[in-house]
């Protein structure tokens, strides 16, 4: 995601004839999928059936949780981005695997071990609970811990390699001329990771909204306290298809209108 | 000038994937032999309710263990995702339901005829190991100072648990309605929650991390399993014969052990 010489050459550019193929089969494989669910789509109830309580109180939810771990994760990501990516201490492959892990572990399992950890019994929720009275699950708390837990990773990672991309003789030359630490890291590094800590936050926000598996074994699912989209979705599915359906195109069209453009604004960067 | 031929291609070729994802709709055809002898041979596939994974399980190893020609696959899930697939066409030939709701949506859909009720379950209160809340029947679910979990109204666990609560005339402080019964034992294992409803069968799989509290005969509900064969059942004689296993003595009293009632 780092700043590119010529985006415009690279347009023009003459195709490999394997490629054209293949990115039309990628765009199919998704874009299918996705029609078929327009096509399956109660269009004549839709208004009836968005104009819930339901839904407004599961919208409402689902963009203050993402937003709110989408904040968590770049104060809490962008730092342990860049120990990753300019430091070397003993450890750090282990350290780079462990973030990564959320990403492979299936969410229902993430969310089973969070309760573990911050659950009411944790290893540190427990003395957490006994001592204060306060319960990470069953509140918007568990939501934003869940969604955080899911998604700092792709934050982190996509962080951590546009600061690798990034010349490190720019910093180093601040520095020779006096520049300290703190204002190297806000005035150098930030900026020149900027375009990476965009997408990075953008990938993790999509990634909190549509979050499933670990909020609902972590935080439960309440209406109005911890039921976001995905879990109303997920619900609705069981009873009611076409509303089911009619949620998703809310869910489809709410991450459509922060993510297209969002994502024409950092690849023209 | 090339970009122009991809658009041209990507819009081609999209209708075309949309016909042929929508041909699948009528289901596999016939994959079996032709039944030709009375000794069942081949491969089905059941798709039966996640609460059911145990005992089927060993019904399906004690079937195998009767007919040495014929091996027995499953597919365990919510019922309702269990229905979604077979009214899609997924090469099933078997159907096991945790509601007759499920069951009677497959039957209207024409992919299963004539179910039968193989076996029952009841609801039962579940704690954790200890009760340190000291749950003692259902009034405790209006108590809004304790964890309170249920299955979520859409699923049949909750549609019955809510039924109980009102039958006991409690009205519970909620605190989480879990998208399914395994979810909801999850927590109540985890000491999360104090209460939830469940089944008895789900008390008796959680082992020693969950007691149960009983709920009374007048107060509870008793949840009727069906069963059929399916109509694009690609072995319809062996499909035929593992309904009739479960329904036998030996197979009754497979699902028994695992805490089910009769039919």
């Amino acid at each position: 995601m780092a700043r590119r010489a010529g985006p415009r050459r690279a347009r023009q550019q003459r195709i490999p004839w394997l490629i054209l193929p293949l990115a039309a089969i990628a765009v199919a494989y998704v874009a299918v999928p996705f029609v078929a669910l327009l096509q399956r789509a109660p269009w004549s109830d839709l208004g009836g059936l968005v104009g819930r309580s339901i839904v407004v109180d599961a919208l409402r939810l689902s963009i203050t949780s993402a937003l709110a771990a989408t904040g968590l994760a770049m104060l809490l990501g962008i730092p342990l981005a860049w120990v990753l990516a300019r430091t070397r201490f003993p450890g750090r492959s282990l350290a780079r695997a462990l973030v990564t892990l959320p990403m492979v572990l299936p969410p229902v399992v993430g969310g089973a071990a969070l309760l573990f950890a911050f659950g009411r019994r944790g290893l540190l929720g427990g003395p957490v609970y006994d001592s204060t009275g306060f319960l990470l699950p069953f509140s918007i708390w568990g939501v934003v811990a869940a969604n955080t837990f899911v998604a700092m990773p792709f934050l982190v990672l996509t962080v951590e390699s546009g600061l690798r991309a990034a010349d490190p003789r720019y910093e180093d030359a601040a520095a020779t001329l006096g520049a300290s630490r703190s204002m190297i890291f806000r005035r150098i590094t930030v900026p020149h990771a900027g375009p990476s800590i965009i997408a990075g936050a953008v990938l993790c926000w999509a990634r909190a909204l549509g979050e499933f598996g670990a909020t609902v074994t972590f935080a439960g699912n309440l209406q109005g306290r911890t039921q976001t989209m995905p879990l109303a979705v997920f619900l609705a599915l069981e009873s009611d298809r076409d509303a089911a359906i009619a949620l998703s195109l809310v869910l489809i069209a709410v991450s459509l209108a922060v993510l297209l453009p969002l994502r024409d604004r950092w690849l023209t960067v | 000038m090339k970009l122009r031929g991809l658009r041209l291609f990507a819009v081609a070729s999209m209708p075309a994937l949309v016909f042929a994802a929508c041909g699948d709709d009528t289901g596999p055809a016939a994959a079996g032999p032709p039944a030709g002898n009375s000794t069942p041979e081949g491969d089905i596939t059941v798709f039966a309710a996640a609460s059911l994974t145990d005992a089927f399980t060993e019904l399906g190893t004690a079937f195998e263990a009767e007919h040495p020609d014929v091996s027995v696959q499953f597919n365990f899930g919510a019922s309702s995702a269990l229905r979604e697939q077979i009214l899609a066409g997924a090469p099933a030939d078997v159907f096991a339901s945790a509601n007759t709701s499920n069951m009677d949506e497959v039957v209207d859909g024409g992919a299963a005829s004539d179910p039968e009720g193989f076996v029952t379950n009841r609801l039962e209160i579940a704690v954790p190991a200890g009760n340190e809340a000291g749950v003692t029947g259902l009034d405790d679910f209006a108590n809004p100072d304790l964890l309170i979990g249920l299955c979520a109204e859409d699923v049949p666990c909750g549609e019955f648990g809510r039924e109980a609560l009102a039958n006991a005339g409690v009205a519970p402080s909620i605190d989480t309605d879990e998208p399914d019964v395994r979810s909801l034992l999850t927590k109540v294992e985890a000491g999360d929650l104090d209460a939830g409803i469940v089944y008895v069968t789900d008390v008796m799989a959680a082992g020693d991390a969950v007691e149960g509290v009983e709920i009374p005969a007048d107060d509870n509900v008793v949840a009727t399993y069906p069963i059929a064969a399916l109509t694009d059942a690609g072995n319809a004689e062996l499909a035929d014969a593992f309904v009739e296993f479960v329904l036998s003595d030996d197979g009754q009293e497979i699902l028994q052990s695992y805490g089910f009632d009769g039919p």
